[in-house]
């Protein structure tokens, strides 16, 4: 029972990771329909950002977010006005762009730092929590928290505030919302940005975790494109959500089958939720129709 | 009487394909102008530049005496006109009360948005108790309310219709377009309505145009063209 216990919370704090990688990745593409293969970059921009704030300021990665995240708030603004924006109506070649943006972003940080694993530390990362017979290291502990106020107070901004609402007509019929004085625009480069920022918040979290490398955003990529699907696509409680059945499968199946299996495990149980319910466990009934409808 | 709209030598149409050839009309103050028409004469893309959603490649559009040719479509409410597109266009899974809430976007518009979202629920009850339902669970006729609804919470001059009826029963059809003649005579909002139901429609506008392959076929009064059924079977084969 003990093992099993610690192999949930296990699951549940690998679950925190995926799910704040993942919110940022669903919220652009909620909104913009680009599927972001640059949003692992961001997380490992994040990660070196809390180094550079460490050694430059001395300042702890849990304190980092503060300047971490606005930076890459402006950066993804930047990104989507000079990258994306001129391309708006050619999804695929977003999608080639943010590609190409990985590339750019991954050996620009390798030529920056020549290879060299880096990582930073915390004295936050070296407690470990014990609730009766489980083990929990805190700084994940404080991952999974985040990724709950994260999942939170966005789904509150999108759905209680003027500027959320406005994000979500724009999601929801672009056209409409330009005739009621929305610019569209700009809407797309803010939810970038916050996608970038919460990113950027993420690697500031997972710092103290890994050694840091230039591919290290590889690792979180793939797994939040299982989740934001598993999820529901462009919903930000299905991120939430869809982390935690991501960790929680890949923690069961490593130890009760073979860690080997483990992807093939989380395969299917992503086949047998999308063949029980198409758009995602989040996905509005008829999301066909508000998330992928071609819009004119 | 000064004029709201006046459309002047307007082409435009979509990427390499021209659908209006130098439209030409005026739309006078507190006044319904009709807009009529064969399907795919052009009508919807008329409003859709006029309302900044397409950039004409020739021509001029003055409102209120200000030259609008070309501005961006999210500057126009705020400058007092507003676009009721076919279909409605509700945002789907966003409740009445916060499409009426966008509907009020524009900063100029954003500090009356209290009184002005009573007055609406005033104007159309049936809104105040579908106020909490997403829009995409509407019917037809309250869905048309909802968008004409959402249409006025920025307080346009001018409001433009895109066959606010279609689809609807004949007897909720005539529903909304005796709201549309109420809201022109009782609150002086002028209003350029294109129509199906060119009768019905007729009946309630001072003035329509007839729009034939891009171009303005004839110009009138409403009760001219009533009068002379020769011009409704040229152009709108009824
Ligand atoms: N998005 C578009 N891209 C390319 N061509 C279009 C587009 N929308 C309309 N057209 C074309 O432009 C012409 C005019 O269309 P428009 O929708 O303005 O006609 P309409 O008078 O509103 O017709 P209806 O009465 O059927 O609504 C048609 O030939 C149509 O095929
Ligand atoms: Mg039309």
């Amino acid at each position: 029972m003990a093992e099993f216990l610690n192999i949930v919370a296990i699951g549940l704090l690998l679950g925190g990771i995926y799910s704040l990688v993942s919110v940022g990745l669903n919220l652009i593409f909620g909104v913009i329909r680009i599927v972001n293969f640059a949003q692992g970059e961001f997380v490992m921009l994040g990660m070196y950002g809390a180094f550079a704030a460490q050694v430059a300021m001395g300042m702890d990665p849990y304190i980092a977010p503060v300047v971490v995240a606005p930076a890459l708030f402006a950066l993804g603004c930047v990104v989507y006005w000079i990258l994306l924006r001129p391309l708006q109506g050619e999804p695929m070649m977003q999608v080639f762009a943010t590609f190409g943006l990985l590339m750019v972003l991954e050996n620009v940080v390798l030529a920056l730092t020549r290879g060299v694993s880096l990582s930073v530390n915390s004295a936050a990362a070296q407690i470990s929590m014990s609730l009766g017979p489980v083990q929990m290291p805190l700084a994940r502990i404080l991952v999974l928290v985040a990724a709950t106020v994260v999942a939170g107070a966005l789904g509150w901004w999108l759905r209680v505030t003027l500027p959320g609402k406005a994000i979500r007509a724009v999601a929801q019929d672009r056209k409409a919302a330009r005739l009621m004085g929305i610019n569209v625009e700009r809407m797309y480069m803010v939810s970038f940005g916050v996608g970038a920022a919460l990113a950027g918040l993420a690697g500031c979290l997972l710092a103290p975790l890994y050694s840091m490398s230039p591919q290290i955003g590889m690792n979180f990529i793939m797994p939040a494109f299982a989740v934001v699907v598993l999820g529901g696509l462009g919903s930000v409680a299905g991120a939430y959500v869809g982390g935690f059945i991501v960790g929680l499968t890949e923690a069961l199946a490593g130890f009760y089958l073979d860690p080997a299996l483990k992807h093939a495990v989380l395969f299917l149980v992503f086949i047998a939720v999308l063949i029980i319910r198409p758009a995602g466990l989040f996905g509005v009934a008829g999301a066909e129709e508000v998330g992928l409808r071609e819009q004119s | 009487m000064s004029d709201q709209l006046v459309v002047e030598d307007l082409s435009a149409g979509y990427n390499d394909m021209p659908v209006l050839h130098d439209v030409a009309f005026r739309v006078p103050k507190g006044a319904v102008t009709a807009i009529v028409g064969a399907n795919g004469a052009g009508k919807t893309t008329l409003l859709a530049t006029v309302a900044g959603l397409i950039k004409p490649s020739r021509g001029r559009v003055t409102f209120d005496g200000r030259d609008i040719t070309g501005a961006r479509a999210d500057a126009l409410p705020g400058l007092g006109l507003a676009l009721v597109p076919e279909g409605g266009r509700l945002f789907p899974f966003m409740t009445v009360q916060e499409n009426l809430q966008l509907g009020a976007y524009a900063p100029n518009a954003r500090p009356h948005l209290a009184a002005r979202m009573r007055e609406v629920m005033d104007a159309f009850p049936i809104l105040l108790e579908r106020r909490d339902q997403h829009a995409g669970k509407l019917s037809g006729g309250e869905r048309q309310m909802c968008a004409i609804a959402r249409a006025l919470m920025c307080r346009p001059a001018l409001l433009l219709l895109d066959e606010p009826s279609v689809g609807l029963s004949p007897l909720m059809a005539e529903r909304v377009l005796e709201i549309v003649t109420r809201l022109a005579r009782e609150e002086g909002l002028t209003v350029v309505i294109v129509e199906q139901r060119v009768t019905e429609v007729l009946e309630i506008a001072d003035e329509a145009h007839i729009l034939d392959h891009g171009r303005i076929a004839r110009s009138g009064t409403a009760a001219q063209f009533l009068a002379d059924r020769s011009i409704q079977e040229t152009y709108m084969g009824l």
